[in-house]
């Protein structure tokens, strides 16, 4: 059973590992998540845009801002969980 | 049975260290609009300095510091202030989350600014509250009448 | 052999990333104790940022806040800074959120274990379920006629 789970999981490196050479290289400015045009109109327009000098807090608060709530919300509800899964009742 | 008490050099320590985390956690909330920081990461530093006093104090001292019923209430205005936001944003007739749309000051991006502050502090308290309910929850339970006794 | 060399150091970040993420993979599927998952849960999980922030960097890059902010008040600053090279602020955001997450699912994992060690006495995959087979006779025996069609099948 040991041998078979050793064998997928080294199945899956190596096909990751494959797959990983067409991936730009360490640091690379050329790569293609960096020159899209996205990124540059992030770094470009954030400031004027939201006021806010932290780029990725423009990002997280204004431009994904309702991607945030969902992952406040997200939280809150892991925590109502835990509180329901294991609070022993008071009464 | 009774609980291990922890040696006088980690309790002052700790005692003189938590209100230093919970400034630091305040400064990194503040700050995530213009540096390092923000609503997430602030609001899981002032959970862990809690939760080092809970650890050091004992869970029931903890407890008494930071309430259930408190951790409820905060959990649930965190998440409020950023919903609120949001629909304030609509009210004043932009889009849900629009800030510059909210009419409080002339310049538009400086309204976004304060308004993301607001954001994060809504993110930092939701954060802490549930950081800190989470580590009470699943930490063992304490036989809570010997606590009384001492 | 250089050649080799050169590939691997030039894309070391995806080969770290791929050992961390085969040791959460491995930890995931073979162990029996339900807490070893959840770790190797979390491992793989770390593959995955350490994936998209390696994404992220730049070389010579600073971190995405913009040098000498504020607005007008520094122009001389901002003017120097359009040549000041910034990392991808994109992916920053998104782990952020995505660690929120993981913490979510580990705790309520956690919780999860906890009360399963409260009914079943063990958090130890083979022990549960012989203990829920000793518990509902049923449940072996449509696990024994699901085997039984699975192997009529073949």
């Amino acid at each position: 059973m040991k041998t078979l789970a050793l064998f997928v999981v080294v199945i899956t490196g190596a096909m990751l590992i494959y797959a990983g050479q067409d991936l730009p290289a360490f640091g690379d400015i050329n790569s293609p998540s960096y020159q899209a045009p996205m990124t540059q109109y992030f770094i470009e327009n954030s400031e004027t845009e939201s006021g806010v000098t932290n780029i990725v807090t423009a990002l997280l608060a204004s431009y994904r801002g309702y991607d945030t709530l969902g992952e406040t919300a997200v939280i809150f509800t892991a925590g109502m969980a835990v509180m329901l899964l294991l609070r022993r009742r008071e009464r | 049975m009774s609980r291990i008490q922890e040696s006088v050099i980690i309790r002052t320590v700790v005692r003189i260290m938590v209100p230093f985390i919970q400034l630091f956690a305040l400064y990194v909330i503040m700050h995530g609009a213009s540096g390092p920081g923000g609503g997430f990461q602030g609001g899981v530093i002032f959970g862990a300095a809690i939760i080092l006093y809970a650890m050091i104090y004992g869970i029931a001292e903890g407890k008494r510091k930071m309430s259930d019923a408190l951790d409820k209430i905060l959990a649930s205005t965190g998440l409020t202030i950023f919903a609120a936001t949001g629909l304030a944003c609509i009210v004043c007739g932009g889009m849900f989350l629009q800030y510059n749309a909210v009419p409080l000051l002339p310049d538009p991006a400086l309204v976004s600014k304060y308004l993301i502050d607001l954001v994060e502090i809504g993110i930092g308290i939701t954060v802490l509250a549930v950081m800190i309910s989470l580590f009470f929850d699943i930490s063992p339970p304490e036989s809570e009448s010997e606590e009384v006794e001492e | 052999m250089s050649g080799i060399i050169d590939v691997v150091y030039a894309e070391y970040n995806y080969w770290i990333y791929v050992t961390l993420m085969m040791i959460g993979f491995y930890a995931m599927i073979a162990k029996k104790n339900l807490i070893k998952k959840i770790i190797g849960a979390n491992i793989f999980q770390t593959a995955i940022f350490l994936f998209y922030i390696s994404l992220a960097d730049v070389t010579g890059g600073t971190a995405p806040i913009l040098v000498g902010g504020h607005g007008g008040e520094h122009a001389e600053h901002v003017e120097h800074a359009a040549e000041v090279i910034y990392t991808n602020p994109v992916p920053h955001c998104l782990i952020l959120t995505a660690i929120v997450v993981a913490v979510s699912t580990t705790a309520v994992a956690l919780a999860l274990i906890i009360r399963i060690y409260n009914e079943y006495g063990s958090i130890e995959e083979d022990v549960i379920l012989a203990a829920r087979r000793e518990l509902q006779p049923e449940f072996s025996e449509h696990a024994r006629q699901k085997g039984v069609a699975e192997v009529g099948e073949q």
